[in-house]
């Protein structure tokens, strides 16, 4: 273990064992796993790392320049080994507490893609109205990852459609001589309040209307991040053909989006049989269903509204 | 369009204020949202009301000592600062 770093001779075995210590954990049988999300291409990565690390690991006992002398000297290389060893514990301390604050394996779920993946969920976005079954596939209790299901959200088209809309919108300020750096900052931070705005208001109604639903948090953030996909093309259309172009574009977008996140949520939100498109009455699926339109028509607003200001 | 993080920020620390300062026995219970009147039967339904009612009282219990800390934060920030 490393906490016996100290007592360990100094120099090249301890710096060689290192790296195929690392190795061990990596090269355990994963590729029979149904879960995977990822390919796993780590176990080739980590055997070059190892052979790359033994003759840097040889070249220490030959101090022939005043470096490899100041690291040949015993105490240096005792405190560079002592700093390798707490490096390696830290790591080690931060991977297995970063799962408490942040849920990182569950973040890897939502960017398993694929560019097949990508590119249907785009159209989809923009052309809603086909598509029939909006079910996300289930395998063994768990959602199947997006790769495999074109209704499972992802978090890498909101991403990717977040920092586009940043740059595309220093690219329309830049045009009408409006722009300068810290406006980008602006910009950043003005959507990424009104989203946070948008995702407490709507968990705090869900908590209002007592709505029973397996949408997580990171759910909520995907569905809410598709609206930047609209605003970039009516952006861009409103740089190439001027503000008609820009009304045509997001009017379209608007609408799509209003029908995807109403076909989206009517599923997550709504109780069972409102699902298979019976419309029930009572007044609790009333309320959800008051919910689920409230929550979609603010969609087109908030895309109006962060984008007309580019547009001149 | 100067809409940043702070202000969200800013704006939630004056929500949160602004419900820890409801008082129970002058203000809550002449509206009838007073804790005690909350509580209705076992019903399936909690209903909206008797939610909102149980989530200011839960802000009120929760946050009433980490409020002290962050409005004189908040304060002596805003002073150094503006």
């Amino acid at each position: 273990m490393h906490a016996a770093g100290l007592s360990a001779p100094a120099g090249t075995p301890r710096l060689r064992k290192w790296p195929s210590k690392r190795r061990v954990p990596v090269s355990q049988p994963v590729m029979a796993d149904p879960h995977q999300l990822f390919d796993d291409t780590s176990s080739a990565q980590s055997r070059g790392y190892g052979a790359q690390r033994a003759p840097g690991g040889m070249g220490y006992s030959n101090p022939s320049s005043p470096q490899e002398a100041f690291l040949a000297d015993p105490v240096s290389n005792m405190a560079m080994v002592c700093g390798s060893t707490l490096a390696a514990q830290g790591k080690e301390l931060v991977d297995k507490n970063i799962d408490r604050f942040i849920p990182v394996t569950k973040l890897k779920y939502y960017f398993a893609v694929d560019t097949v993946y990508v590119g249907k969920k785009l159209g989809l976005l923009v052309f809603p109205y086909l598509h029939q079954d909006w079910e996300v596939q289930y395998q063994q209790d768990t959602p199947v990852a997006p790769r495999f299901d074109i209704n499972a959200p992802d978090l890498y088209i909101p991403a990717m459609a977040f920092i586009t809309y940043v740059l595309v919108a220093g690219l329309a300020l830049g045009t009408q001589d409006r722009f300068s750096p810290d406006l980008l900052g602006l910009q950043a931070s003005s959507a990424l309040a009104w989203l946070t705005l948008e995702v407490l208001a709507i968990l705090l109604s869900l908590y209002l209307v007592t709505v029973n639903t397996d949408l997580t948090t990171i759910d909520l953030v995907a569905f809410l991040g598709y609206k930047y996909v609209g605003m970039i093309g009516g952006v861009l259309m409103g740089l190439l053909c001027g503000k008609i172009g820009y009304y045509l574009v997001l009017g379209w977008c608007c609408v799509s989006i209003f029908v995807f996140m109403i076909r989206t949520l009517r599923l997550k939100i709504l109780a069972e049989a409102a699902a298979e498109g019976v419309p029930v009455r009572g007044a609790r699926n009333q309320l959800r269903m008051y919910l689920t339109m409230a929550v979609a028509a603010a969609q087109p607003l908030l895309m109006y509204w962060l984008t007309f200001h580019l547009v001149r | 369009m100067a809409f940043t993080l702070y202000s969200l920020l800013q704006a939630a620390l004056l929500c949160v204020n602004a419900i820890a300062v409801l008082h129970e026995e002058r203000f809550l219970k002449n509206i009838g949202w007073g804790t005690d009147q909350g509580i209705g039967g076992f019903g399936e339904e909690p209903g909206i009301k008797s939610q909102l009612m149980n989530l200011i009282r839960s802000v009120r219990t929760v946050m009433r000592v980490p409020l002290i800390i962050i409005n004189s934060i908040t304060i002596v920030l805003l002073l150094l600062f503006g």
